[in-house]
């Protein structure tokens, strides 16, 4: 249909008349330059085009976009375009893009070697390893000055983070530690029913829970919650400029909006590691009372004397460590964001993907340095 | 220029309100077609949410917002939609999405309105980029590109599908003097050669007596419109001191 729209006319010589008819609107397609230029491709001798548009009935950008084809095509070619022949309005656009498209050209960008940016990619990774060294070093000296008490910290800033990270887990925490605990005693009664020992799912559930699931949940839970959050608020602060309004006032962003995160983190993981630990206790008691049929009295006493109070401490160490992870990892993250929506994006699923990565590696240092120390 | 003729946009008795706060009332007036129509006013006033009622993205409290025969509020979803289509519109930053090259910012609204084949999509988006002086950029972008480029690259997507209607929130707004300048021309020229009618939200002086052959002005005490007409006539004849005192930037503030 489209070529329906283009005549083309060799009659006068060295010359090709094109004549255009109909509608030539985005709407109702336009035909493609290679077909122009398939059909020019046997017509060497043309020095000189002009154009016969009387016979369109409407056009918009349609008609404008096939002309500024044709005449970059031209161009090419050194054929010369007689725009006489075009709608004036046509001719206000063309010209209107050659009076303003000639300052503004972009640089020419080459595409870089596999080598070279195989060798950027090695140099990039040195970069983040460093920007990381670099960023601890940072917290150190902020955490030095808000203990000598030189650093400007706004207590409320702090509480309100210790309360979006703390309290409003809550009921997160709760839900995932006591099915946590449902899970675990079901798994345990699998076994230990072959041999009639069902009460040793106390056990299970209280070791397991206390020494490590509480504070591992508790870990991965808030890496998707908090330390999420804490990179896209970052993120969003380092794009909006605030961060560099920071800087301006000589308040090291450090300071004033990474320490009390990772101080709040700090001190409400192991907290809600407590209270995931109880929570799936709970879970674990549910399903062995209400479910399994064993004595709910006999049920807590097992509990009470399998729980050691060194497997709550290694609980408590590993929700410290998460805690230092999780707000480390959020606060690199959302600081070193880029300054686009995608960006915030990036440092988003950056900053949960460490968190939990380092959670798991963390968690099997802690278990394995336990295992070496006997406790 | 051609006598106010067509009318294509009327706002009839429109409120503006968030929740309880009231922001305006009783607005009415008329846009014609071939305009370069001025929403102005101080800063807060509500010259933004007026235009987003306009502009479909903010319900007003009460009144109308005609397209032509076509009641915008009252529409139906899908008929909203179709109206939508008609518009472009050039936000304060530029709202480029920055995952798309400009190209793709461009292409977009191409892709999904009009039955073009991919080389021909890829045609006009190079006319329109090199409309707004953006030729080869296609594939930079939003973030490797300035604010005034990026402000084009608004403009070139907003006009990518020939709109009836181009609407314009501070469209000089973080520009330096040359490129204000550059962008004002551009709007003129644009409404010669497209044919489309621009409604600007602004309240840049230089912007309103370069580009406006018409506007209201909001007035931020008496929430409502106090003046109409070309931003010179208003300047000449206008007796609100209000009105006065913005076009003259409080030189001739009048008795107050």
């Amino acid at each position: 249909m489209p070529s329906e729209k283009i005549i083309f006319d060799y009659s006068i010589p060295k010359t090709l008349q094109i004549k255009l008819t109909g509608e030539w609107l985005m709407s109702s397609g336009i035909p493609a330059i290679s077909e122009f230029t398939s059909q020019f491709s046997g017509h060497s001798d043309v020095t000189q085009i002009v154009f016969d548009t009387s016979k369109i009935s409407k056009w918009d950008s349609g008609l404008v976009s096939f002309l500024f084809g044709l005449i970059k095509e031209c161009q090419r070619k050194n054929i010369k375009i007689e725009r006489k022949g075009l709608p004036e309005g046509v001719l206000k656009l063309l010209d209107l893009i050659e009076k303003i498209g000639e300052k503004n050209k972009p640089q020419e960008t080459k595409p870089e070697p596999f080598l070279q940016r195989l060798g950027g990619r090695a140099l990039q990774l040195k970069e983040s390893l460093l920007s990381l060294l670099g960023f601890l070093g940072e917290i150190t000296v902020s955490f030095n000055r808000v203990i000598a008490g030189k650093a400007y910290f706004r207590f409320n800033d702090f509480m309100l983070i210790v309360q979006r990270c703390g309290a409003d887990a809550l009921g997160l925490v709760s839900l995932i530690s006591v099915l946590v605990g449902i899970i675990l005693a079901f798994i345990g009664a699998i076994q230990l029913q072959i041999f009639g020992a069902q009460i040793y799912i106390a056990d299970i559930v209280g070791i397991a829970m206390v020494r490590v699931m509480g504070a591992v949940m508790t870990g991965i839970i808030m890496s998707g919650r908090t330390g999420a959050s804490f990179a896209a608020e970052l993120g969003i602060m380092q794009t909006n400029e605030e961060i560099d309004a920071l800087k301006t006032l000589g308040v090291d962003p450090v300071e004033f909006l990474v320490v009390p995160r990772i101080l709040a983190l700090v001190v409400m993981l192991p907290l809600l590691t407590l209270y995931a630990d109880f929570m799936g206790i709970l879970g674990g008691y549910i399903i062995s009372a209400g479910v399994l049929g064993i004595n709910p009295v006999e049920y807590l006493n097992h509990t009470q004397s399998a729980v050691k109070l060194s497997n709550l401490w290694i609980g408590l160490i590993h929700g410290f460590v998460f805690g230092i992870i999780i707000a480390i990892s959020g606060c690199l993250r959302g600081m070193n964001c880029e300054r686009s929506a995608n960006g915030v994006g990036e440092a988003t699923t950056s900053a949960v993907v460490t968190s939990i990565t380092s959670i798991v590696v963390a968690t099997a240092i802690i278990t394995f340095i336990c295992q070496v120390l006997g406790v | 220029m051609k006598e106010a003729s067509e009318v294509v946009i009327e706002v009839r008795n429109l409120d503006l309100s968030y929740d309880d706060y009231e922001v305006m009332h009783n607005l009415n007036f008329k846009i014609s077609k071939g305009d370069i129509f001025i929403i102005m006013g101080t800063s807060g006033c509500g010259k933004s949410t007026l235009l987003k009622s306009l502009i479909g993205l903010r319900p007003p409290a009460k009144g109308d917002v005609l397209y032509g025969e076509k009641n915008f509020w009252r529409e139906d979803a899908s008929g909203q939609k179709d109206l939508m289509r008609r518009f472009g519109v050039l936000y304060q930053s530029g709202a480029l999405w920055s995952s798309l090259t400009l190209g793709e910012n461009v292409a977009l609204s191409l892709e999904l309105y009009s039955n073009l084949s991919a080389s021909q999509i890829q045609e006009v988006v190079e006319l329109k980029l090199a409309l707004v002086g953006l030729s080869g950029y296609s594939k930079f972008y939003p973030s490797e590109i300035s604010g005034g480029m990026r402000k084009r690259a608004g403009l070139a997507r907003a006009i990518a599908l020939d709109p009836d209607i181009v609407f314009f929130d501070e469209p000089s707004a973080g520009l330096d003097p040359i490129n204000a300048r550059m962008l004002d021309d551009l709007i003129l020229k644009l409404r010669d050669t497209l044919g489309a009618t621009f409604v600007v939200v602004t309240h840049e002086l230089a912007s309103i007596f370069a580009i406006g052959n018409n506007s209201v002005f909001l007035d931020a005490n008496s929430k409502t419109i106090v003046a109409e007409g070309s931003p010179k006539d208003l300047l000449a004849n206008s007796k609100n001191s209000n009105v006065i005192g913005f076009l003259t930037r409080g030189q001739k503030q009048g008795g107050q």
